[in-house]
This record gives structure tokens, C-alpha cells and sequence, in this order.
């Protein structure tokens, strides 16, 4: 394939990752034919706002859309909506749609996503996960004054949700295993900050105890019990615990599937197969350890990567990002460059954690690994950003004014 | 080619900036700014790149 492009490209998942790479293949030249393959029935839209101006009602949904009809077109694409994959098999080049379409392919690009974890099998009114659309909808109807919302696991996802459910007006109580929230990602400073702020605006959040049972009566959720044996009646629980990558039905594809599809440095699963986004795990060489990474932004320059890689084997670049995020809660943005879970040390380097504008650097080893902020111009951010991506030592990173 | 921005859309994430600083710019909230609508044909690699992207889609290219 090196030289000549392939002539048949299929992309599984027709969210952010699948979509930057149908763009990018076009972009960069690919004329042949390409086909984008959604288990979802909607055009290519924007998870963020779900849980942010979704949830909150300042958008309607149709604004979430990453791309129009026109573009779409613009893109010769042949869009299979509506469709899951069931399987590949990396030997005969073939993926078999649910429909039992068969798509035969010379390059082929992962991009399918994870999937909320649950507590109890879905069907129990009331009882949420958010992840799509039509989850957010239906939380959104549900939420109010005088609704009662208890959300399982105080996360980035489940802090953003407690915050849009105040803001409607719902009573929110919050449950969180471990002693600070998010403290294994971003530690324990920056977690106890995060938890006083919820709490000063009146999120009931309760850590160090787990949720034991969710209690239902005739179909419908009543509360939740915990396992120290409190109950917390409820009208609504949202559970956010994590995710789980969709790759059950790569199982006899061939491909290596662990915690995600495994893949090289330069995304590539196998010969012309790759994958990006949600589901891909990849060698980062700029913190020389594999990763897997939940972050909006990664999807579409993993997407991105694994589209040029695909198409030029002969210079495949290694894929070495500075991963980034960023969060809302209530009024004040969290953003964060690199890798700071498993950091050794966390140090406030400006502002104060008090006021709530604050950038904690990360260190992992002798390096810089990570800066989050809150409320700091971008300007100071992208500094840093570019110290972490110039693998800066802690002690001169620390150093600089 | 034509620059347009779609601001109460921007989550100031600065990948725009970090793909194309002479055409973007982020304002002390992180929301975006552009520098030039008109960016010279060179530099259209580079913010057509930024627009594909950016995590909120707000960035599009007319052609003209
Ligand atoms: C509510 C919410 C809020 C978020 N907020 C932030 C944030 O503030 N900042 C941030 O950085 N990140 C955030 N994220 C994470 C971000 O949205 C994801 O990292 C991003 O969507 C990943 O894109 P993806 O294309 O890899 O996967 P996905 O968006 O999960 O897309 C995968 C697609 O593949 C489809 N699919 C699955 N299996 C198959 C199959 N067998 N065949 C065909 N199609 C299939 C799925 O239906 C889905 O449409 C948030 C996520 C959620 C859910
Ligand atoms: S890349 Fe998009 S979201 Fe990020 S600052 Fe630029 S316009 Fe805003």
C-alpha cells in the first residue's frame, strides 16, 4: 500500500475519532471509496454538551451536530447510520454489519467508543447513565425543583451532572467510595478543592461510603442504600462509575483487545487496521507508557493520526500527544495539559487553591508530566503545555518565574 | 478561503492557536479570536487543520 493509496477505507464509530478521520483521509487526498459505519442512528454529534448545555437546557440538541448534511455529502461518504458493526476478520479484510452487510476493505480505522458501566441492567425508570443523546434527554426531562437526584461516583462526568442538576433546582446528593473525590486523577489538593466547591453551593456529596444496592419498587427507582446501611430516597440516580471500550465484537477478529485495542505508537492494531478515540490503546512515547484516553480532544487527533498513518504506512509518524481536557463546573473551567494521575508530586505553582484561581503542576520521576488550572488565561496554560511536551525537568520547570 | 468563528460555541480549549497562531487567538476567558478572516494560502493547511480540530466544531472555512 505504501505509494499507492488503498481503495476501499471503512471507519467503525461515527463520533468524534471516526469523523476526523473520514475528514482527514479526504483532506489528505484519499479518492477512493470510504465508509462510515454508526451504531447510532443520528449524524456525527458532540458529547461535551451533554452533560454541560444539554443537560442544563441552554441548548437545544440539534446544536450539538459536529457536522451538517451538506458536509457529510461534501465528503463522499457512504454513511451506514443506524448500524452496528458484529464483526471483523482481520484475515479475510471484511467487516460484517449487524445488517449482515459485508464490507470488504484494504484500510480499516477503530473508533467505537466506550460505554457506560452500570449498577443494575438498564430498563428501571430512573435509573440513568449518560452517555448519548437520547440519555441526555431523558435525564433532562427528569430533572427540576422539587426532584430529588442522587448520582453514583463523583467523577469529572457525575460532578459536571451534579452541578447542571443544582443549577435546574433538583436536590443532588452525591456518592463517592473514596475519601476525596478525584483524587487518583488529579490529587488529593485539587480533589478537596473540587469537593468543597460542590458542597458551598449546596451538593449533599458523601465520600468514603459506597453505594450497595439501588432500591426500586414496581419498576421504578425509590433511592439508593449505602453500605454503611444509610437509604437516600430518590427520584433519580445517574450512575457514573466509568466505561467500558466497545470491542466485544472484534472478539475472533484477530486483533489484540485488552482494556481497548491495542495498538502500536502509530495507532496501527494490525497491517491497514487502526484505531483512535475512546477505544484505543496506544505506547504515548512522550511519557513512554501506554494509555487509554477518555478526552475529547484525543479523539480527533488520534483520529487524525491513525487517517495519515493509514494512508502513508511508508512514513508513519508515532503518535505523541500532550493529552488535554477540560471540565465546567458551574462558572469556573478546569483544564488540564499531560498526565497527571500517578503523579508523585503536586504542587500549586500559581494562585491559590483558596480563591479557586489556581495551575497545580504534576511530577512524575524527575519530570513535568502534567498541569491543570482553573480560571488561568491560556496564554500561562500553553506555556506550560509546551514545557510538558519539551519533557522539561521538574526542578527548571519549577524554577522558571 | 473565509475564517468564521462561532464563539458561544468555543469550550477555549487553544487548539485552534496551537495549529494556526497567526490566524487565531484566545481572549483572557480562552474564547477565541480571530486574527485574520483571510488567512494566505499558505497558511491554509494549517486552519484547516485547526478547524478539524477543534472539540466544539465552531470553526468553519468558507471557500470563496
Ligand atoms: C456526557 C459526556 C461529557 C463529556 N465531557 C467531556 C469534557 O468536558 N472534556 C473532555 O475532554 N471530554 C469529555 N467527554 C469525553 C468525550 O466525549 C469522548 O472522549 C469522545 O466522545 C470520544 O470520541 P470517540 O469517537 O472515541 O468515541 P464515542 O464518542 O464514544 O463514539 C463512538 C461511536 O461508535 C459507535 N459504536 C460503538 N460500537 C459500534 C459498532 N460495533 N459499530 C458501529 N458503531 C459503533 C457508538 O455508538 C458511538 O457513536 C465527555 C463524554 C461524555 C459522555
Ligand atoms: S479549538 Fe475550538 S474550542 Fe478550542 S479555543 Fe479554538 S475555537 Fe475554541
Amino acid at each position: 500500500m505504501t505509494g499507492a493509496h488503498p481503495g476501499r477505507v471503512v471507519v467503525v464509530g461515527a463520533s468524534a475519532a471516526g469523523l476526523a478521520a473520514v475528514e482527514t483521509l479526504r483532506r489528505d487526498g484519499y479518492d477512493g471509496s470510504l465508509t462510515l459505519v454508526g451504531a447510532e442512528k443520528h449524524l456525527p454529534y458532540d458529547r461535551p454538551p451533554l452533560s454541560k448545555q444539554v443537560l442544563s437546557g441552554s441548548w437545544p440538541v440539534e446544536r450539538t451536530a459536529l457536522r451538517g448534511q451538506a458536509d457529510l455529502d461534501a465528503l463522499d461518504v457512504d454513511l451506514r447510520l443506524g448500524v452496528p458493526a458484529a464483526a471483523l476478520s482481520v484475515a479475510a479484510r471484511s467487516v460484517t454489519l449487524a445488517d449482515g452487510a459485508e464490507l470488504a476493505y484494504d484500510g480499516l480505522v477503530l473508533a467505537t467508543g466506550v460505554r457506560p458501566r452500570r449498577l443494575v441492567p438498564a430498563g428501571t425508570h430512573g435509573v440513568h447513565v449518560l452517555r448519548d443523546l437520547e440519555d441526555a434527554v431523558a435525564l433532562r426531562e427528569r430533572l427540576g425543583p422539587g426532584r430529588r437526584l442522587v448520582v453514583v461516583g463523583a467523577g469529572f462526568l457525575g460532578t459536571e451532572v451534579a452541578a447542571a442538576a443544582l443549577t435546574l433546582g433538583a436536590a443532588v446528593t452525591v456518592v463517592e467510595p473514596a475519601p476525596v473525590p478525584l483524587a487518583h486523577l488529579v490529587g488529593q489538593q485539587v480533589g478537596a478543592h473540587l469537593a468543597r466547591t460542590h458542597r458551598d453551593r449546596g451538593v449533599d456529596l458523601r465520600t468514603g461510603t459506597a453505594v450497595a444496592e439501588i432500591v426500586a419498587a414496581d419498576g421504578r427507582v425509590t433511592g439508593v442504600r449505602l453500605a454503611d446501611g444509610t437509604r437516600l430516597p430518590a427520584d433519580d440516580v445517574l450512575v457514573a462509575i466509568g466505561s467500558t471500550p466497545n470491542t466485544e465484537w472484534l472478539r475472533g477478529s484477530g486483533l489484540r483487545v485488552a482494556d481497548g485495542i491495542e495498538c502500536d505508537e502509530h495507532c496501527a492494531a494490525a497491517p491497514g487496521v487502526y484505531a483512535a478515540g475512546d477505544v484505543a490503546r496506544w505506547p504515548n512515547p512522550l511519557f513512554g507508557t501506554p494509555m487509554r484516553i477518555e478526552h475529547r480532544t484525543n479523539a480527533a487527533e488520534q483520529g487524525m493520526a491513525a487517517a495519515r498513518n493509514l494512508l502513508h504506512p511508508g512514513e508513519a509518524r508515532p503518535f505523541a500527544p500532550v493529552p488535554y481536557f477540560w471540565s465546567d463546573q458551574y462558572d469556573v473551567k478546569f483544564q488540564a495539559y499531560g498526565v497527571l494521575r500517578g503523579s508523585s508530586q503536586a504542587r500549586v505553582v500559581e494562585g491559590d487553591l483558596a480563591d479557586g484561581r489556581f495551575l497545580v503542576a504534576y511530577r512524575t520521576g524527575e519530570r513535568l508530566t502534567g498541569v491543570l488550572g482553573a480560571g488561568i488565561p491560556p496564554r500561562t496554560l500553553r506555556g506550560w503545555r509546551t514545557a510538558v511536551a519539551d519533557r522539561t525537568a521538574w526542578e527548571e520547570a519549577l524554577s522558571v518565574p | 478561503m473565509r475564517v468564521e468563528v462561532e464563539q458561544p460555541k468555543c469550550v477555549a480549549s487553544g487548539q485552534c492557536v496551537l495549529a494556526a497562531p497567526d490566524v487565531f487567538d484566545q481572549d483572557d476567558d480562552g474564547i477565541v479570536e480571530i486574527l485574520t478572516d483571510r488567512p494566505a494560502a499558505d497558511r491554509h493547511d494549517d486552519v484547516k487543520e485547526a478547524a478539524a480540530l477543534c472539540p466544539a466544531a465552531a470553526i468553519r472555512l468558507v471557500s470563496e
